[in-house]
């Protein structure tokens, strides 16, 4: 297989064997992108490279050396007023504006990225061109390689749109987000104009245990690790067991009862936890119901105290999630295949063996992935402490409440707040944390080792 | 004896089971069956000194629907239908296009290309939205039509990442119709054209049903990019301020109001969306 690889230098070689064995229009190809092509006739595909290579080149003279110049110290000329004598009145005359040189800089490089990745696609054209002249075959004409867009690389069309949308939409912000994470733009020593890069101070500021930062952090991402693992193993497990008691065959009138959690599940989440919320309040629903049946003299503190909160907080989740596994289980219990429970049975085994042998490791294996996605939807869940607690009750000295998660958190520093850095930090550390987690665990589950498994 | 004594214990352990049933069901259903009751209430503010209330009206209704000096809830229907509609067809033919060609056809890089939707998924989706707010409010569209742009931009643009419903149906078609049709001259073109899309109607409905309904009841997105625009607000950044301290007290109940009138349609959807989730998950071919 090696050597037979060796003899005949396969079409579909990256770019730096290409650059090692093609010959000198293959290595030109990497400075005047397309000129392989055009040498082997491939006409159209040749000048598009070319005026790619222009359209880039042009950018970076007029715009793109300059935003990466400024990029370094992030603009430093402040805004200035002058004295007009003609109009007798001050102008003010516009600085740097440092959040602008930030995203025209990453831009920038985005654009030198696909430069690069220009230059690899039109030496390994250049390089396949150059085989299939070498062995007498003929090169593919613009018409042809069209056609093979529509057959053998129908995924370069199907996939270019949404790649552009998720590099565009989603990964350029992410980096642009990120950067902010290495500077000081915040609002404390009114670096909201002007700003520069810190390296990695404000990781040190968040990390420190005796900085008033640090001090809120560590508690914070305490109680969203907390949260997670509350929220997604009581809502897994209360689920499960709610399912299995309707599945019960004394339970009649099954599907009304499913009905009646699903309903739930149906009506946007805003909505219900919204409504959960003022019916929670001090003069709230509930406990309105709870003095008129003299059940309570004062108001209970769902929101006030800090236990209650946390424990609101997570029975709201329940409330807010167990439907939602139910609707999940129940599908997965019926696709249990039943051969595996009458042979049981014949064995004599009881239900708390089948329960145990057969329908905890069989959900166990199909909800892994499910699992770790509510974990990680979990540790992000903005919507069910945001719109209920808000994250209170906070003290006074902090800028993050006792049921706050690192994301709402997030959310105070750099929407409300302004501390835009620190924002990007937490953001990064959120990221890492579930990164680690998930990846390791996702790459050992069944369901992404079988991916074909029963095809 | 003995057998009728363990009929009966089984007896009162079923009539049992389906009380339990029962209270859990009343404990789901009644911040709904509140809500319901509170959208009717006769009498104005957030504090009602009864659980039920003691009057009934349609006040609460032809207020949202009439009273603009505030809230313009039709206004912020529009707003929320228009970046529905326009979302789901964007976000919708980015699913099913990435879904398939993950599913069927295989090509270097793969999985490299998967793992990195994963890694894009694990990120606070809020956190590239934050800096989609910077990027909006530096090029100045926070209060012009270019926010729906914007908005519009935020639900779809990334949609390609959620791919993983859709794929899993896609994996159910077997993959020897292809290998048939392409032993007959088909390209990998009509392959997806003739042969798959026609079989896929189920989760192509499902995604364009799943993906109109997120501006429906997506909050956070919306309320960080509208900021205090009222022209631009969606539903649910409208709703949720009803409910700031400055607004409660007269506009509580048409708040219960709105909660209804948005969660009927949502709601059919929904319950809409779970019959072709089903057949879906069933399987494109069966037999």
């Amino acid at each position: 297989m090696e050597r037979a690889k060796r003899k005949q230098p396969s079409i579909h070689t990256g770019a730096i064997p290409a650059l090692r064995n093609g010959s000198a229009i293959v290595r030109l190809s990497a400075v005047v992108c397309g000129l392989g092509c055009i040498v082997r006739k491939q006409f159209a595909k040749g000048l598009l490279y070319l005026v790619a290579e222009l359209l880039v080149i042009l950018y970076m003279i007029n715009a793109g050396i300059y935003n990466l110049k400024k990029l370094v110290t992030l603009g430093d000329v402040e805004q200035q007023k002058i004295w007009n004598e003609a109009k007798s009145l001050y102008e003010y005359v516009d600085g740097d504006r440092s959040l602008t040189i930030l995203l025209y800089g990453v831009i920038t490089a985005a654009v030198l990225l696909f430069a690069l990745l220009l230059i690899r696609s039109s030496v390994r054209s250049a390089y396949a061109a150059e085989l299939l002249y070498k062995s007498g075959k003929p090169v593919p004409g613009a018409r042809q390689e069209v056609k093979e867009l529509f057959n053998r690389n129908l995924q370069k069309t199907l996939l270019s749109l949404p790649v552009i949308g998720v590099l565009v939409f989603t990964i350029l912000p992410l980096v642009f987000m990120m950067c902010m994470a290495f500077t000081n733009y915040s609002v404390t020593d009114n670096k909201l104009v002007l700003f520069d890069w810190v390296g990695l101070a404000n990781f040190k500021k968040l990390v420190n245990l005796n900085g008033s930062l640090g001090q809120t952090f560590w508690p914070v991402l305490g109680w969203t690790i907390c949260w997670a693992i509350l929220a997604t193993f009581s809502n897994y497990i209360l689920g499960m067991l709610l399912s299995l008691f309707i599945n019960w065959k004394e339970i009649r009138a099954k599907k009304l009862w499913r009905f009646c959690f699903v309903l739930t599940v149906a009506v946007p989440h805003f909505v219900t936890l919204l409504i959960i919320k003022q019916m929670l309040q001090p003069t709230g629903a509930v406990n309105v119901l709870l003095q008129s049946l003299g059940l309570t003299e004062t108001p209970l503190p769902f929101f006030t105290n800090a236990t209650w909160a946390r424990v609101s907080v997570v029975l709201i989740n329940i409330w807010v999630g167990v439907p939602y596994v139910l609707l999940q289980i129940t599908g997965i219990l019926q696709n249990i295949p039943q051969e595996l429970y009458d042979s049981a049975r014949v064995d004599g085994a009881g239900p708390v063996t089948t329960f145990r042998k057969i329908t905890l490791p069989y959900m166990l294996f199909v909800t892994t992935p499910y699992l770790i996605t509510t974990f990680t939807g979990n540790i992000n869940n903005f919507n069910v402490i945001f719109l209920t607690s808000a994250g209170l009750p906070r003290p006074v000295e902090s800028t993050a409440g006792k049921t706050d998660l690192l994301i709402t958190w997030l959310y105070k520093l750099t929407i409300e707040k302004q501390y835009y850095d620190v924002g990007a930090v937490i953001g990064i550390m959120t990221f890492v944390t579930l990164g680690i987690v998930s990846l390791i665990t996702f790459r050992y589950s069944g369901s992404y080792k079988n991916e074909e498994g029963f095809r | 004896m003995k057998n009728n004594k363990r009929s009966l214990r089984k007896k009162i352990l079923v009539g049992l089971s389906h009380g339990v049933l029962a209270v859990l069901s009343f404990v789901w259903l009644i911040p709904i069956v509140w809500v319901v009751l509170t959208s009717f209430r006769g009498t104005k503010g957030s504090y009602s000194s009864t659980f039920f209330p003691t009057s009934y009206s349609l006040d609460n209704y032809k207020k949202l629907f009439t009273d603009f000096s505030v809230f313009n809830f039709p206004q912020m229907m529009l707003n929320t239908l228009i970046i529905a509609v326009v979302s789901c067809l964007i976000s919708t033919f980015f699913v099913v296009s990435v879904a398939y060609t993950l599913s069927r056809l295989r090509f270097r890089g793969r999985k490299a290309l998967m793992n990195a939707a994963m890694i894009i998924h694990l990120f606070p989706g809020f956190m590239s939205m934050i800096a989609v707010y910077y990027i909006v409010k530096m090029l100045g569209w926070t209060d012009g039509p270019m926010l729906r742009v914007a908005m519009i931009a935020v639900y779809a643009g990334g949609a390609g990442v959620g791919y993983h419903i859709a794929k899993g149906f896609f994996d159910t078609i077997p993959i020897a119709l292809d290998e048939a049709a392409m032993i007959d001259g088909a390209t990998k073109w009509h392959v997806l054209t003739k042969i798959i899309m026609p079989l896929s109607r189920p989760i192509i409905v499902y995604t364009l049903l799943t993906s109109f309904a997120g501006p429906f009841k997506d909050f956070m997105l919306a309320k960080v990019l509208c900021g205090p625009n009222k022209d631009y607000f969606t539903v649910a950044v409208g709703m949720y301020q009803m409910l700031e301290r400055e607004y409660i007290d007269q506009w509580f109940c048409s708040f219960a109001a709105a909660a209804v009138v948005i969660s009927i349609p949502i709601a059919t959807l929904f319950l809409c969306t779970q019959k072709y989730y089903a057949e879906g998950v069933s399987g494109a071919v069966k037999g």
